[in-house]
């Protein structure tokens, strides 16, 4: 259940068998030969569609993505040309991934050095991982339900959109911030400990040795040490965010203008409704009401350079790691 | 004050806080897990095993309950959900079981084929498919794969032979299964990579040495030994697929119809079904309903235990890798 390998699987191993006479697939029986075929195919049929993907929207981007569309606040209207454009969408998708990464961190943060450096008794420490596991292999689906249940507790009232009568739509930035908070958490947590049970063992005995104690070697020696872990699990995390749409539809997306619950400065945005791209993508398409294809493509674009650029960060992050984050933290496994 | 916390804790203290932190945590997660059961729980109160069973079809089931109103009698919860039940079943299986195959050999292209150059792309590259949104991957589905298969696929003749039951969109099984694969297919190759790369590579060479050509020895070596953690990848990746909600919305065609083999392979391929997690999204509007209520939170406490499940699964069938020491 690890999730940092070493980036570098070592050289090519198969097709130099050194000196003498160099196997040829020639000679081989039929079942090997399409093996072969079949392995070169799957991983160069994922290389042309993953290219397929970025070059369709890179095309669908030059048509239809204009600054106008970015910069503009969408606007109710019965026809296209009036509706607007994302702006409110872009600043959601911000404003809630700060709110998730915020909640996320600290939480994940600490458990991870407590699971890694104390996780006394161990049993505990054994439960508290395998909860982490449970969040990682909850569909976001049932988290966004969950999250309505909480939210609209009615003692949770003060955190979200509130009817007349005193009714709890359970619908907020708070609400879907920290249900993204969840979402995040796993690879934020798996990063940091993998980072942590990495660190040489005489790091912490040359501490201890100068007389630190448990807490402080963890403060000023082990956190800073495994600071580019700790990003690579947070651009994960706020990849996973950006791109999470159930938690957005169930929890925030009543409106698509970022509608602030009163006029209180912060705490009425938080307390209000907007949506972010991935609504705004969803809203739009077929399957949504809008059925405004043009929008939904322009959003998509500007969301799939999000996802982009965060992959070249993790990339960067990696190449300053000792231990370079593997494939699987990608793939959000704890 | 903040001189205080400035200062160094006191070890026992930090080492309290840092456990009560975490065992918050824990609390959230078990919180999780009972309150969706407390909510869905009704549904099953009301149907017994039935529940599973077939019969009306929960669209109008769902219908009723809506109109129930805030306090639905127990005939209200009525539902029937076995077309919703086949429907993740066998979308999960036969993307899992394509996942699998197109993995299994995209990892061994990764860890052992590849040229190094060559493989410095794919791995950003499945690195990329992992994190493209699902939002993303069904915009694709629902504008480009779904009028290609309505269009240019699907006859009128087939269109006609169910017009009494279900319309062919285009939107449907086929869609479905195939971005499915592509979503969970990163998944289990970034794991499959892990325990290909974890098998001791002088393993395989000692096979080449006695005599296997090189491929034949990846697959009886080298994959024979990480056997146990594919699988597990496997199974991972099930608990993905199962939980996969906006994409399969998008892309699915909205009716709860177990397509039927009897109607042929090809209108089997094209017929439009739902899941547990895509019936969530698509009826969350109506869900101060409490009977609508009550089954969606039902779907998704059958999501959360079947994930559950999985995971168990798979922590068993990495077991017997403990014996190699073979990182899994």
């Amino acid at each position: 259940m690890s999730t940092l390998v070493p980036f570098d699987y070592g050289e090519p191993r198969v097709m130099q068998t050194g000196r003498g006479r160099r196997s040829s697939p020639m000679g081989w029986r039929w079942r090997d030969r399409l093996a072969l075929v079949a392995a070169w195919t799957a991983g160069l049929s994922l290389c042309l569609i993953a290219a397929a993907i970025v070059g369709y929207f890179a095309v669908r981007g030059v048509q239809y993505l204009r600054p106008s569309l970015v910069f503009s606040r969408p606007q109710v209207s019965a026809n296209q040309a009036g509706s607007g454009g994302f702006l409110d969408p872009l600043l959601g998708t911000l404003l809630l991934t700060a709110i998730g990464i915020l909640l996320a961190v600290p939480l994940a943060v600490t458990t991870a050095v407590w699971v890694s450096e104390y996780g006394r008794p161990t049993w505990l420490s054994r439960v508290i991982e395998s909860c982490i596991e449970i969040v990682a292999g909850t569909p976001d689906i049932v988290i966004a339900l969950f999250g309505l249940v909480v939210f609209q507790l009615s003692f949770m009232g003060p955190f979200s959109v509130t009817a007349e009568g005193g009714g709890v739509y359970g619908r907020s930035f708070i609400a879907a911030g920290s249900m993204m908070s969840l979402i995040a958490l796993p690879p934020i947590f798996a990063a940091t400990r993998d980072g942590l049970q990495a660190v040489p063992n005489h790091m912490r005995e040359a501490a201890f040795a100068l007389g630190k104690t448990r807490i402080t070697t963890i403060r000023r020696v082990l956190l800073p040490s495994v600071r580019s872990n700790m990003a690579t699990g947070v651009t994960l995390g706020i990849s996973r965010i950006i791109g999470d749409t159930a938690i957005v539809v169930l929890l925030l997306a009543e409106t698509t203008r970022i509608e602030p619950q009163n006029s209180v400065p912060i705490l009425g945005l938080l307390r209000g409704t907007g949506s972010t791209l991935t609504s705004f993508v969803y809203n739009n398409s077929p399957a949504g009401e809008g059925a405004a294809p043009q929008k939904a493509y322009a959003a998509a674009v500007v969301l799939l350079l999000f996802v982009l650029g965060l992959n070249l960060l993790v990339e960067r992050i990696g190449r300053h790691q000792q231990r370079a984050t593997g494939l699987s933290a990608a793939a959000g496994v704890v | 004050m903040l001189a205080r916390l400035r200062k160094p804790w006191p070890d026992t203290r930090a080492e309290r806080l840092l456990g009560a932190v975490s065992c918050l945590l824990g609390v959230l997660v078990v919180g999780m897990i009972v309150f969706v059961a407390v909510h869905g729980w009704p549904s099953f109160e009301h149907n017994g095993l039935s529940w599973f069973g077939s019969g009306e079809s929960p669209e109008s089931s769902f219908q009723a309950m809506q109109a129930a109103g805030p306090n639905p009698p127990a005939s209200a919860y009525h539902l029937r959900a076995w077309p919703l039940l086949y429907g993740t079943l066998l979308t999960t299986v036969i993307a899992v079981a394509f996942a699998y195959a197109v993995s299994l050999f995209a990892s061994i292209f990764i860890v052992e084929l590849a040229p190094e150059r060559l493989r410095r792309i794919t791995i950003p590259v499945i690195r990329l498919l992992a994190s493209v949104p699902s939002v993303l991957y069904g915009l694709i589905g629902v504008l480009v794969l779904v009028p290609f298969v309505g269009n240019h696929l699907v006859t009128a003749a087939q269109k006609e032979s169910v017009a009494s039951t279900i319309e062919l969109t285009g939107a449907g099984l086929l869609v479905t299964v195939v971005i499915l694969t592509l979503m969970i297919a990163p998944i289990m190759i970034a794991l499959t990579c892990e325990a290909l790369a974890a098998v001791p590579s002088s393993w395989r060479e000692g096979a080449i040495a006695l005599g296997l050509n090189p491929l034949r020895a990846i697959m009886a070596v080298t994959v024979r030994a990480a056997r146990p953690a594919i699988v597990a990848a496997a199974v991972l990746a099930t608990a993905r697929g199962l939980g996969e909600a906006i994409m399969i919305s998008m892309v699915s065609g909205g009716k709860a119809f177990a397509p039927n083999l009897e109607h042929g392979l090809l209108v089997f391929l094209y017929s439009p079904l739902r899941t547990f997690a895509s019936t969530i999204v698509d009826f969350h509007e109506g869900i101060s309903a409490p009977a609508l209520e009550s089954s969606l939170y039902a779907f998704a406490l059958l999501l959360l235990l079947g994930g559950f499940v999985l995971s168990v699964c798979g922590y068993l069938i990495k077991l017997p890798l403990r014996k190699y020491q073979v990182r899994g």
